[in-house]
C-alpha cells in the first residue's frame, strides 16, 4: 500500500490561479485583479495585490506561478528605475513591457508567468501591453490568469471602443466579479489601479460589495 | 593657447602641473587638422554639411564618407582621424542597438551621445591607451522631442546645440552660423544655407578639390537620416557658388 506522507499542498506550487485584466481609455489606464492564491485546494492567501507597481505611472497585473510573477515584477522595477535616472525622464510603457518581455522569453522553458503591462507615458497616452510566452503585442485591453478563459466571451462582447474612465472601471468590475463566481482558483476581493496623466489611483473592493449577476 | 608640455605629455594618466591633461589637448589639435564639418538644427530637422577634402585625382568619388548612420533616426558627421570615427561610429551604432533590443524603442538622443561621450572619456584614463582623435556631431529628429544635435570632443565631454562646427575652419564656419536664424527655419532652406557655409570657408588656396557631403534628418524625410537627394543637393550648391560670386562681384564695387 502506498500512501502520501504529506498533504498535498505541500507539494504543489504555489500558483495565483487568477482572473487579471487591464483596458485602455482615452488619457489612461484601468487594471484590475482578483485576490486569490492558491497552492493546489488550498487558499494560501485570500488577500493578495496581484497589481504591482513597476514605475509611478506603469503597474503590471500577475498570474501564473507567484514566485515567478513576482519575481519579473521585482525585477523590472529595479531595471525601470535605473533607466529613468539615466534617460532623465519617465520611462515610456512600451520600454517595462519590453523588460518583461525579454525576462519572459529568455527563460521561457524555466518560468511560468504571464504578465499584463499596462500604464501611462506623455508620447502614447495610456497602453497595455501582454507579455503572454515571451511576445510582445498592444492591445487595446488584455485578460489572463485561469478565470479568464470563463469571461472572453463577455468581454469580447460588452468591449466598445471610446470608453469612459468610470466605464472601464465598471466593465473590470463587472468581469472580474464574473470570473470570480466560476472559476475555483479566482476569488476574495477585487483590486482595481486606475492611471491617467494626472494621478494613480489603487481601490479595493470587497467581496459583498461586487456587482451581482442572475443568481445572487 | 598652445604651448609645450615637456614630461607632462607623455601619457594621459598624467596632469601638468598646471592642471592640464595634454595628450587630450593633442587629440583635439588632431581634430583641429582635419577639414571642417558643421551640423545645424531648425525647426524641423538637423542638416549636416562636411567639407571633404579630395586628396587625389585616383580616388572614386564618394569614398572615405564622413556622415554615418547610427539607427534610422541618428546622423553622425565627423572630424579628425577617420579611423577613430569609424570605431566610435560601430560603438554609437551597438549602443542603439542595444538599446532598442532592451527597452524597445528608439534611443533619445541625448542618452545616446552621453553613452558614447563616457566611452571616448574612458580612453583618457589611462597610459596603456591613446584618447580618440576625433570630435563627432549627432543628430536626430522625432516627432515628440523635435529636432536634437548634440556634440562629443575627445575629452568625452557631450554638449547639445542649435548649430555647431568642428575641424580646421571652425571658427569661421561657427560665425557663419551665427549670422542664421535657424529656430524659423525648415530644413529645406538651411541646407542651402548648410552648403553655402561649406563653400565660404574652403580655402581655395591651401586645399583644391573637395567633395560637399550634405545629410539631413527631419520632417521631410519622417524622421530617418539619409543623405541629401542628388537633386536637392546640385539646388543647394548651386546656391552656394551663385552666393560666392556675388559676393565677389561686390566686392570689386567697393573702392
Amino acid at each position: 500500500l502506498s500512501e502520501k506522507n504529506e498533504p498535498e499542498w505541500l507539494s504543489e506550487e504555489v500558483k495565483t490561479g487568477t482572473t487579471i485584466l487591464a483596458i485602455e481609455f482615452d488619457g489612461g489606464v484601468v487594471l484590475g485583479s482578483d485576490s486569490r492564491v492558491s497552492a493546489g485546494a488550498s487558499v494560501v492567501n485570500r488577500v493578495m495585490n496581484k497589481l504591482s507597481q513597476l514605475h509611478d505611472k506603469i503597474y503590471c497585473a500577475l498570474s501564473g506561478s507567484a514566485a515567478d510573477a513576482q519575481t519579473i515584477a521585482e525585477v523590472v522595477n529595479y531595471q525601470l528605475d535605473v533607466h529613468s535616472m539615466e534617460i532623465g525622464e519617465d520611462p515610456q510603457v512600451r520600454s517595462a513591457a519590453t523588460l518583461v518581455r525579454n525576462i519572459s522569453y529568455k527563460y521561457k522553458e524555466e518560468l511560468s508567468a504571464h504578465l499584463i503591462v499596462a500604464g501611462w507615458d506623455r508620447r502614447k497616452g495610456g497602453q497595455v501591453y501582454a507579455t503572454l510566452n515571451g511576445l510582445l503585442t498592444r492591445q487595446p485591453f488584455a485578460v489572463g490568469g485561469s478565470g479568464s478563459s470563463y469571461v472572453y466571451g463577455f468581454v469580447d462582447a460588452e468591449y466598445r471602443k471610446g470608453m469612459s474612465k468610470e466605464e472601464c472601471q465598471k466593465f473590470v468590475v463587472s468581469t472580474l466579479s464574473l470570473a470570480m463566481n466560476r472559476d475555483g482558483s479566482s476569488g476574495g476581493v477585487a483590486y482595481l489601479v486606475t492611471i491617467d496623466e494626472h494621478c494613480t489611483e489603487e481601490k479595493v473592493i470587497l467581496g459583498n460589495d461586487l456587482p451581482t449577476f442572475y443568481d445572487q | 593657447m598652445s604651448s609645450i608640455g615637456t614630461g607632462y605629455d607623455l601619457s594621459a594618466s598624467t596632469f601638468s602641473p598646471d592642471g592640464r591633461v595634454f595628450q587630450v589637448e593633442y587629440a583635439m589639435k588632431a581634430v583641429e587638422n582635419s577639414s571642417t564639418a558643421i551640423g545645424i538644427r531648425c525647426k524641423d530637422g538637423v542638416v549636416f554639411g562636411v567639407e571633404k577634402l579630395v586628396l587625389s585625382k585616383l580616388y572614386e568619388e564618394g569614398s572615405n564618407k564622413r556622415i554615418f548612420n547610427i539607427d534610422r533616426h541618428v546622423g553622425m558627421a565627423v572630424a579628425g582621424l577617420l579611423a577613430d570615427a569609424r570605431s566610435l561610429a560601430e560603438v554609437a551604432r551597438d549602443e542603439a542597438s542595444n538599446f532598442r533590443s532592451n527597452y524597445g524603442h528608439d534611443i533619445p538622443l541625448k542618452h545616446l551621445s552621453e553613452r558614447v561621450a563616457m566611452y571616448v572619456h574612458a580612453y583618457t584614463l589611462y597610459s596603456a591607451v591613446r584618447p580618440f582623435g576625433c570630435s563627432f556631431i549627432l543628430g536626430s529628429f522625432d516627432k515628440d522631442d523635435g529636432a536634437q544635435l548634440y556634440m562629443v570632443d575627445p575629452s568625452g565631454i557631450s554638449y547639445g546645440y542649435w548649430g555647431c562646427a568642428i575641424g580646421k575652419a571652425k571658427q569661421a564656419a561657427k560665425t557663419e552660423i551665427e549670422k542664421l536664424q535657424m529656430k524659423d527655419m525648415t530644413c529645406r532652406e538651411l541646407v542651402k544655407e548648410v552648403a553655402k557655409i561649406i563653400y565660404i570657408v574652403h580655402d581655395e588656396v591651401k586645399d583644391k578639390a573637395f567633395e560637399l557631403e550634405l545629410s539631413w534628418v527631419g520632417e521631410v524625410t519622417n524622421g530617418r537620416h539619409e543623405l541629401v537627394p542628388k537633386d536637392v543637393r546640385e539646388e543647394a550648391e548651386k546656391y552656394a557658388k551663385d552666393s560666392l560670386e556675388e559676393e565677389d562681384d561686390s566686392d570689386e564695387d567697393n573702392m
